[in-house]
């Protein structure tokens, strides 16, 4: 019976989360406190782990959330809980869209869909760029600019960049290097 | 383009790399979307990409679940759907499984906290990195510069949800480009 409800409070979360992982948040937090599966500790717990672990975040929450509160087959079927109204809205839209896609107004449309993605990205970066190399707490008491810029942080990120645009390799050789650099140095 | 040579069995491990290779919500993924299916297999185009990123955020699911089922479904229909997404998802299961079984009690907040605060730098890194061609498909007259800019500002001004922004530009674009052709008759 948990799991037909696991999979059911999934499939929810997966049909009203609009714009990806971090949007499943606010669900797994109501989530907890209607059904007590996890706590909100536990939670804060799972959001730090399934970042430093591959795989989507929202995907990697929702195997932990429902490990914990059915075990394994628990992770399973809140997992695929999780997508499947994502794959049946899919599905019936990339349908439609294959017909469509040679109409004047949906080709219009996606010259202007094609600038919001780019500022969308350009959103995701500047919200992990802000919590990484800024401190605006430190900033906020002091009002000393100097506070504001945590200037290892800020050397940490060129370097890695300059290394990704000159050196040209896979993305996760930079992520296991940062993963080894991250264990001798506090950022 | 569907494309009955990419086999099911393809889909799926190649989307499980992805998957074990993303960290973080998201855009994260973008680098490796870029390296393993853009440059490496030639399943889609930068562009494509970003039509597929636009339909992932307003449509509902995580985005990278969303953006997997897109490209399965146009290379092999609903099975390729499928095994896209079965493909995504199971690294996770996977591994997340493992931890919460074994590996939980050594992963305690401080080590995660260095080796999240670490990784978070070199996936900013890598999303910029990545970033810079789409400018270039993406941004490509004053029109869409200018979409780019309201988007950038509208968001941060008044925290607008994504999934309107998009809509918004969508029915912009369509509007502007009615114009366009009717003053060019």
């Amino acid at each position: 019976m948990t799991y037909l409800l696991l999979y059911i409070e999934f499939f929810k979360i997966g049909l009203f989360a609009v714009g990806g992982g971090l949007a499943t948040l606010p669900f797994l937090y109501q989530l907890s406190f209607k059904t007590g599966w996890f706590t909100t500790h536990q939670l804060a717990d799972m959001i730090a782990v399934s970042e430093i672990t591959p795989g989507p975040l929202g995907i990697n929450m929702a195997t932990f959330s429902g490990f914990n509160a059915g075990g394994i087959l628990g992770g399973i079927i809140a997992t695929l809980g999780i997508v499947t109204p994502s794959v049946i809205v899919i599905i019936i839209v990339a349908g439609i869209l294959n017909k469509f896609i040679k109409n004047k107004y949906v080709a219009d449309a996606f010259t202007g869909l094609r600038p919001a993605v780019c500022a969308l990205v350009t959103i995701a970066v500047w919200e992990i760029v802000k919590v990484s190399v800024f401190d605006f707490k430190l900033y906020e008491q002091t009002s000393n600019l100097k506070d504001l810029f945590l200037l290892k942080n800020i050397i940490y990120l060129f370097i890695l960049f300059i290394l990704i645009r000159k050196v040209k390799l896979h993305p996760i050789v930079y992520i296991g290097l940062s993963a080894a650099v991250g264990i001798f140095v506090q950022f | 383009m569907q494309d009955k040579n990419i086999s099911l069995l393809d889909l799926f491990l190649t989307f499980a790399k992805v998957g074990a290779m993303t960290f973080g919500g998201g855009y994260a993924m973008l680098p490796v979307i870029e390296k393993e299916l853009i440059d490496k297999k030639q399943w889609m185009t930068r562009q494509e990409l970003m039509d597929f990123f636009a339909v992932s955020q307003v449509t509902p699911g995580v985005i990278a679940v969303n953006t997997a089922s897109l490209l399965g479904y146009q290379k092999r229909r609903i099975l390729g759907a499928l095994s896209a997404t079965l493909g995504i998802i199971t690294p996770s299961i996977i591994i997340i499984t493992i931890i919460a079984l074994f590996l939980k009690q050594y992963m305690s907040a401080e080590i995660t906290e260095r080796l999240f605060a670490s990784i978070r730098i070199c996936v900013a890194a890598l999303i910029v990195n990545a970033l810079l061609p789409f400018f270039k498909k993406g941004i490509v007259s004053l029109f869409t510069g200018l979409l780019f800019a309201f988007s950038l500002a509208v968001y941060f001004y008044f925290k607008i949800s994504p999934a309107l922004l998009v809509v918004f530009c969508a029915i912009a674009a369509i509007i502007h480009n009615a114009i366009q052709r009717k003053t060019a008759k």
